[in-house]
């Protein structure tokens, strides 16, 4: 295999544009998601700027201004990029993609327009993946811009109870009852739900709303259809007083409200005389989030990299325009950017931006792939008379050997089970990997690109908005499940063998990418890959000091850090094969080539900081976790030497009394030392895996010097396309 | 009454961008240009936004967008372009440098325009931006009108009103911000375009879609021009004019307008 040997340095001519960024997320042969992207990106970096830059964020309340913004998305065909063709849509195929898509240029400018064009989806979304025909006829056509001139809109309503009051997010606090079953009709439902951070409630004209029942006639829980006519009480309640994301509505709301039993999404059936809803709201909610919370991530991950250029402006600038500084000086051209570590810092917030980015469209991908097979799979385990839910979970589990064998032979298999396994068990680990990474790790990172800012960061007149999207960023991190949910989900889906066995033929991938392209920093990762799986195995059957088992589901201390680390290494794992993407198509791009080298020893160097920084991280949290359950030695431990003792085996020993160190005097006292050294018998692999990864970082500080070069040479334009 | 309105349009820097100029073995061009955003000629977008608004009101009459340009430019731009109004894409594969001489880029537009299947001269609407901001001089609408025999040529044009008996009553900017008021019997003509009255029309990927079924076919065959840059420039500089981008709020429109004049008569 060539090995590719940098022996000169381009540096980066131009900020990364669609050229680039179609090629890395792989949509450069998609022009209906190419024109999306256009699109929302002339909506956010029009209306919706102007609205930030004139202060509509600074009230709580829906305002006819904010409301402006729902008309725009219908016009420029983001409302309509959810729907079927059969309903007005124009997109065909899975929407993974372009819902990701259009979030991302949208909260490029800011979160809560993001927020508010993905809330009319997420109504619609468990009508759409559950609803019966009827159901789904009805609602989409409503919604439908193209269809209406007034769309109907949706607001989705799960609702943890209220805060503070000790109770988890699976508890539901609407019930729902029937008041009325006459023989032959159907049955009215009485549903009573209170909101708490409802989006789109200050205008929705319908709620999808999860309930349980409150009736010995109704089975489990469910989710229902509220529409703003019903007889009862609608009400939309006060506007939540939330300080961030305040360009999409968000209220508390009540309900009280006598509907049809029509109204369960995806009907139901009696069985002797109880009404069966055929989906619990866990079965529906689980379909929708695990796909609408990648678009919550690549929201963040816009934002990072938004901040690039308002950066690079504010640091080349700074010292204009002062008497002392003259054109042609270093103080003038390059301001801020003489200081190294403005540099370095701000090639953190672009490296984890570009991560950021390159997980969460794998993630939108990936779902845009399992779509299809999941509807196969469900196909054939109906056929087979499996069932839906644990009994269909029971039937998969039973062919994952299988899919673990033909992984680990390298194979494929045309088997709709088999591949929707493999695929799954991926899509279950980078859908809560970019809700929790991008959003979690991105909010400290935006915190630092507010700091680059200076003073002019906290303020309102900072250019791209970077103080708002700072804080956006706590929001996005918590709403359609917190931190803590995507690690409990991470925590079980990260050992699943199918995923495992993948992971494995993944760290020998990277070697493969090491080997060509050494400088990517691929061979650090891979062998923080390898820690990882090894700390993970170690922890699976491992016990801490008093004998309790560490790796299990109440140890959040052992599951949680291991989740973070694996987020790591799938975010700077992507970024190196979106990379390798490029260096594969974009070179025949005649609008790249001119730069294509800088371009591509700009991105290289962005692998290897990032993946200098995952090995960091991971190697930090392995080490604590593998060693930090087992209890210090004490000098009153057996492992410590009595000097008596020393003095016997000396005969036995010659030497052995001069080479003991942690020796305990015949009066009792001890060396001036912080304790006994540990032992580390049985960790051999784990500390050769350490001292490997450690040196696998070399020439990463060498890489931030180079991409430095490239902040300071690249070209930028004269003023931000956008009102700030 | 319809017509074949075929719209000259190359395509441009994105307007933000820092342009500087340099010295290639091909000729002068501008620093980086292929990898800057490009955006539809200003003054030739108005054009086909026009273009369209008359074909709505003409039943019958079809625009076609002619362009030469780096097919994988024009291809990014299109991805915008395609989803404002519809019309049929003629794309010619060359450079857009504005370097290139007028003469040649017009042969190879004419020649195209004479290529469209089933065209109709008597029918025939050559829309083009009057200015450019392709540093080219403004001469290749002209060019390209005579090349196919279009003698009636109107330039700075803001409005064009048709009359009941097929006749144009066109507006065509003068100094001291007055009209050119003309009367033309009809088609054929050669419509330079100010900025016209119409706003730019919203982003529809719906429209988009339609358009790229035959954007996609006519990009994959677009032919090399055979234009290039062949004549000597002396030296090449950007204006000496700097942008000087300043951002200000809450300043009622008289008062804005008090500043522009006061900085006009300092400049002079």
């Amino acid at each position: 295999m060539p090995t590719t040997v940098r022996t000169k340095t381009a540096t980066l001519k131009t900020l990364p544009g669609d050229d680039v960024r179609q090629i890395m997320w792989r949509y450069a042969d998609r022009f209906d998601l190419q024109m999306l992207a256009t699109s929302a990106r002339a909506v956010a970096r029009g209306p919706v700027a102007r609205l930030v830059a004139s202060g509509a964020r600074n009230t709580h309340e829906w305002t006819p201004e904010k409301a402006s913004l729902l008309k725009e998305y219908d016009a420029s065909g983001i409302t309509a990029a959810f729907m079927d063709s059969a309903y007005g849509g124009y997109l065909e195929g899975p929407k993974n993609m372009a819902l990701s898509l259009t979030a991302f240029e949208l909260a490029w400018v800011d979160g809560g327009a993001a927020t508010a064009s993905l809330a009319g989806c997420l109504a619609l979304a468990p009508i759409h993946e559950r609803g019966t025909e009827a159901q789904r006829e009805e609602y989409m056509k409503r919604c439908s811009p193209a269809l209406n001139p007034e769309p109907a809109r949706g607001a989705f309503c799960l609702t943890e109870p209220l805060p503070y009051v000790g109770v988890e997010t699976g508890l539901l606090s609407g019930k729902v009852k029937i008041v009325e079953w006459k023989e032959g009709e159907e049955p009215l439902l009485e549903v009573n739900k209170r909101g708490r951070f409802i989006t789109n409630m200050g205008f929705a004209n319908f709620v999808t709303a999860a309930v349980e029942s409150a009736d010995p006639r109704i089975k489990g829980s469910c989710m229902v259809i509220l529409e703003e006519t019903d007889p009862g009480i609608y009400d939309r309640g006060g506007p939540t007083k939330k300080m961030v994301h305040q360009l999409s509505s968000t209220n508390d709301p009540v309900f009280q409200l006598k509907i049809p039993a029509s109204r369960i999404i995806g009907g139901y059936q009696v069985k002797d005389g109880v009404i069966v809803p055929h989906y619990d709201h866990a079965e529906i909610i689980e379909a929708v989030f695990r796909r609408t919370r990648v678009g919550v991530g690549l929201m963040t991950a816009a934002k990072l990299l938004s901040a690039i250029e308002p950066l690079l402006r504010y640091h080349r600038d700074r010292f204009r325009g002062g008497e002392s500084t003259t054109p042609g000086t270093p103080r003038y051209d390059l301001g801020l950017q003489q200081k190294e570590d403005v540099l370095h810092r701000m090639l953190e917030v672009w490296a984890t931006g570009e991560a950021a980015a390159s997980l969460g469209f794998a993630a939108a991908r990936i779902y845009d792939e399992l779509d299809p097979i999941e509807k196969e799979k469900h196909r054939i385990l109906t056929e087979q008379g499996t069932g839906r839910g644990m009994s269909a979970m029971r039937a998969l589990r039973k062919l994952e050997p299988d899919a673990v064998k033909i992984v680990k032979e390298g194979g494929s298999s045309d088997s709709p089970l088999i591949q929707y396994l493999l695929l799954d068990s991926v899509a279950n680990v980078l859908c809560p990997a970019t809700k929790l990474w991008n959003t979690g790790h991105g909010a400290n990172e935006l915190r630092e690109a507010v700091s680059l800012m200076g003073g002019y960061g906290i303020t309102e007149d900072c250019p791209g908005f970077l103080v708002q999207k700072w804080t956006d960023a706590q929001l996005e991190a918590t709403y359609e499940g917190p931190e803590a949910v995507q690690r409990r989900q991470l925590s079980a889906t990260m050992t699943n063998e199918v995923f495992l066995a993948q992971f494995e033929t993944w760290i020998r991938d990277l070697r493969a990418i090491a080997s060509r392209i050494p400088a990517t920093g691929a061979c650090a990762l891979a062998t923080a890959m390898q820690m990882w799986l090894w700390t993970l195995r170690h922890l699976q059957h491992a016990k801490d000091a008093d004998g309790n088992k560490l790796y299990q589901s109440a140890r959040q201390g052992v599951t949680f850090p291991m989740a973070d680390a694996l987020c790591w290494l799938m975010s700077a794992r992507q970024l190196i094969l979106d990379t390798m993407e490029l260096e594969a198509k974009g070179r025949d791009n005649p609008s790249l080539s001119e730069g294509f080298d800088g371009l591509m020893e700009f991105y290289t160097d962005l692998c290897s900081i990032q993946s200098a920084r995952t090995a960091g991280e991971v190697g930090r949290i392995c080490a604590e976790l593998v060693f930090g359950y087992n209890r210090h030695t004490q000098w009153n431990d057996e492992s410590c030497f009595h000097r008596q003792e020393l003095v016997t085996l000396e005969a036995i020993i010659p030497g052995i009394e001069a080479v003991a160190s942690d020796v305990v005097e015949d009066d009792g006292s001890h060396p001036s030392k912080a304790g006994p050294c540990v032992s580390f018998t049985g960790y051999a692999e784990f500390q050769a895996l350490r001292a490997k990864m450690d040196g696998c970082v070399t020439g990463s500080q060498l890489a931030k010097d180079r991409a430095a070069e490239s902040l300071i040479a690249v070209m930028i334009p004269a003023a931000l396309d956008y009102p700030a | 009454m319809s017509y074949q309105i075929v719209v000259c349009a190359g395509i441009v820097p994105d307007p933000l961008q820092t342009l500087e100029p340099v010295s290639t073995p091909q000729g002068p061009a501008l620093k980086n240009e292929a990898m800057l955003p490009a955006v539809l000629d200003p003054w030739a977008a108005h054009a086909l936004y026009e273009a369209n608004h008359l074909a709505k009101n003409m039943p019958g009459s079809k625009v076609y967008l002619v362009s030469l340009a780096p097919k994988a430019k024009l291809q990014q731009v299109l991805m915008t372009i395609a989803q404002k109004v519809s019309f049929e894409l003629i794309a010619l594969d060359g450079p857009s440098t504005g370097f290139t001489d007028s003469h040649d880029v017009a042969a190879a537009l004419a020649a195209a325009i004479e290529a469209i299947p089933g065209l109709d001269k008597s029918r025939l609407l050559l829309f083009g931006g009057w200015e450019s901001a392709a540093r080219a001089a403004g001469a290749t609408l002209s060019m390209t009108g005579e090349r196919l025999g279009i003698r009636e040529q109107f330039q700075g044009v803001d409005s064009l009103t048709v009359g009941s008996d097929g006749s144009f009553e066109i507006r065509e900017r003068v100094e001291g911000g007055k009209h050119l008021v003309s009367q033309c019997s009809g088609a054929p003509a050669v419509l330079g375009w100010a900025t016209g009255n119409l706003p730019e029309p919203p982003n529809s990927p719906q429209v988009g879609m339609q358009n790229m079924r035959t954007v996609m076919p006519a990009l994959q065959k677009a032919k090399p021009a055979g234009v290039a840059v062949t004549q000597q420039y002396a030296s090449v500089a950007l204006p000496k004019q700097q942008r000087s981008t300043r951002i200000v709020r809450d300043v009622a429109a008289a008062e804005v307008a008090r500043e522009l004049a006061q900085w006009i008569r300092g400049a002079h």
